[in-house]
């Protein structure tokens, strides 16, 4: 596995692709791609860490709802994230541990802001040793 | 069978989708475009008017404009209405962006006046209005005053000293549904709301100086208070992360009430519950909240736009007559009644997804100075362009349920605009052109730029040789101030 993700086209927003070995790390490179639109993140350092968990329906739902909460938190809390560790288990249960810094946009690079998670194209593709995910964002 | 081939011609810049195209569908489409905007436009977003004609209770038929292209579930620049009786409510027909809308202020002032600080000017605004992406709004809200906000919306920021009275005179619903229900908004929604009101946003949303340059109507323009020479502001903003969350957490109860009320959708992001549900009833009050929410924002911003104003030239803001001419709401749902070309009137419901209301002459809802002319119809440029002003007709009321267009629409995408166009060049472009340039981060430059859209000269022409809302001026640019 080479990309951890990649952008791809969409005429109004932003769409990527997220790889990993499994769906935990898949999770993983999608919220790095996610925080990569907003700035890049090799300039947020892991100062503080947050930890939640969330349980949904079904696969492409917990994708949505975990991307969302991410979102969440960056915006009423001001964070920036780099690092996150994510576990899910067989019952759909996800538990995220992330890590980053309060937003310094004089230190930090603006990128643009994410309106919304959609679920136009959401999807989440697994094989034996590779998950690959998709997702539109609104900007 | 391909869609373009089953599309007809019925006028000039006028075409239907007809319903014969899907068995499912229960109406017509009906697109106002010219020849070569319907040749560019993505066959998805002809696919989608289709789609959106085969909800249940969807009345006459589904309207694209003239900046229409390819959205979530409902096109962008389109228009659906549904029958209050058997119909349905659905937060794709409205965006993500509850509300997002634009926002026009007059001056007595003229280039002139302000030309040797347009520069002080220019970094003032874009240091005392917050835009760009986490960026904290211009005022702090307790906890409990966001409620005030979702359910008072502009009223409420005039009552708490952010503008004058007579501003909510010259609002689309005077700023305020009085049917939102803040007990209906999640606690997340608040929680991103709190922190951001009066922000501008990113993205397309921005605040500009600009000058009227050429008037086409005379006689409404002066009703309008618009004369060649005036300075003018814009804003285009919209309700922030409250109502995008707000759509969010209604498209998941939404995905759950299609099922359960058995509704055959082509598309799940057309997701939709019937009007007399309980989902359908708490989105509609949840998504009026959102707009409030918006209607305050931009109250805010003026607020902070007439302060910059009063501080860089020294004179009050009433001295420089810094009045509102309108205030626009281009993703909305509202219930209108609507009389069709044989004179029946219907109860609909009427979603705007990237559609300006072109109320024609005589509707209760338009200011009385403006009644007997129609409602001033704000179609916002791009960076560097020129944006108008317009006016409702009649035959909008008939044809298109007193709708026309939003913008410029969007071609490129955001990848490709940066590929295309950097930064420098577009900066200097328009520094050539005499309009000043300031942004949040140059990235947003390359993506915003004027070549990834639709040229809005051409949307505003069909609008305008259509009939569905006609040009009465045009604002050119001066300065620009993105997020």
């Amino acid at each position: 596995m080479n990309k951890l993700y990649e952008f791809f086209d969409v005429t109004a927003d932003a769409g990527f692709y997220a790889y990993g070995e499994n769906i935990n790390q898949a999770f993983e490179n999608a919220a790095l791609a996610m925080f990569n639109i907003i700035t890049d993140t090799q300039n947020v350092l892991n100062k503080k860490t947050y930890t939640f968990s969330i349980q949904s329906e079904d696969k492409i739902s917990l994708l949505y709802d975990f991307l969302e909460e991410l979102l969440f938190i960056h915006e009423t809390e001001f964070m920036l994230f780099s690092k996150f560790n994510i576990t899910i288990d067989n019952n759909l249960n996800l538990k995220a541990i992330i890590k980053g810094e309060e937003i310094n946009w004089e230190k930090h690079k603006r990128g643009s802001e994410i309106k919304a998670i959609t679920f136009h194209k959401m999807n989440i593709e697994q094989t034996e040793d590779l998950c690959e995910i998709q997702v539109i964002l609104d900007l | 069978m391909n869609i373009r081939d089953i599309i007809c011609k019925i006028d000039k810049d006028v075409y239907e989708i007809p319903g014969s195209y899907n068995k499912k569908m229960r109406a017509r489409g009906r697109l106002y475009l010219d020849d070569e905007s319907l040749e560019n436009l993505e066959d998805g977003a002809l696919e989608q008017i289709a789609n959106v004609a085969c909800l249940p209770g969807v009345y006459q038929y589904v309207v694209g404009l003239p900046d229409m292209h390819f959205g979530y579930g409902f096109p962008i620049g389109g228009v659906a209405a549904f029958n209050q009786r058997n119909g349905v409510v659905s937060p794709g027909g409205v965006g993500f962006d509850i509300n997002c809308g634009v926002r026009l202020i007059k001056t007595n002032l003229t280039k002139q006046d302000i030309e040797y600080k347009l520069d002080e000017i220019v970094e003032a605004l874009f240091k005392d209005i917050p835009s760009g992406v986490g960026s904290k709004g211009m005022i702090t809200l307790e906890e409990n005053e966001i409620n005030d906000v979702l359910d008072h919306g502009a009223k409420w920021a005039v009552d708490n000293g952010y503008g004058w009275k007579e501003d909510l005179e010259y609002l689309e619903e005077n700023g305020c549904i009085e049917q939102a229900d803040s007990n209906l908004v999640s606690e997340k929604a608040k929680k991103r709301g709190i922190p951001q009101l009066g922000s501008l946003g990113s993205g397309n949303h921005f605040l500009e100086i600009q000058v009227v340059d050429e008037i086409y109507d005379p006689e409404i323009a002066e009703i309008y208070d618009l004369k060649e020479g005036m300075v003018t502001i814009m804003i285009h903003s919209g309700s922030r992360g409250c109502g995008h969350q707000i759509c969010s957490d209604y498209l998941r109860i939404m995905d759950k009430a299609y099922k359960n009320h058995n509704i055959d959708i082509p598309d799940r992001q057309l997701a939709c519950s019937p009007l007399d549900t309980q989902e359908a009833q708490n989105y509609l009050k949840a998504m009026f909240a959102a707009a409030n929410y918006a209607w305050a924002n931009r109250q805010i911003i003026t607020h902070g736009v007439r302060k910059t104003f009063e501080k860089i030239l020294g004179k009050s803001s009433k001295d420089m007559d810094m009045g509102i001419v309108y205030d626009v709401a281009h993703n909305i749902a509202k219930k209108e009644s609507h009389v069709n070309e044989k004179g029946v009137s219907s109860d609909l419901i009427v979603h705007r997804k990237g559609a300006t209301r072109a109320f024609g002459p005589g509707r209760v809802e338009v200011p009385e100075k403006y009644r007997e002319v129609g409602q001033p119809v704000l179609i916002p440029g791009t960076m560097g362009t020129s944006s108008y002003v317009l006016h409702g007709t009649q035959k909008a009321m008939l044809e298109t349920f007193g709708s026309t267009a939003h913008g410029a629409g969007r071609v490129l995408s955001r990848k490709k605009a940066k590929e295309d166009f950097s930064a420098e060049d577009i900066k200097r472009n328009l520094s050539n052109k005499g309009i000043k340039l300031k942004a949040a981060s140059d990235h947003i430059i390359a993506e915003e730029s004027p070549g990834a859209y639709k040229d809005v000269d051409n949307v505003v022409k069909i609008s305008h040789e259509t009939g569905i809302a006609k040009l009465v001026v045009k604002l050119s640019p001066l300065a620009v101030i993105k997020g």
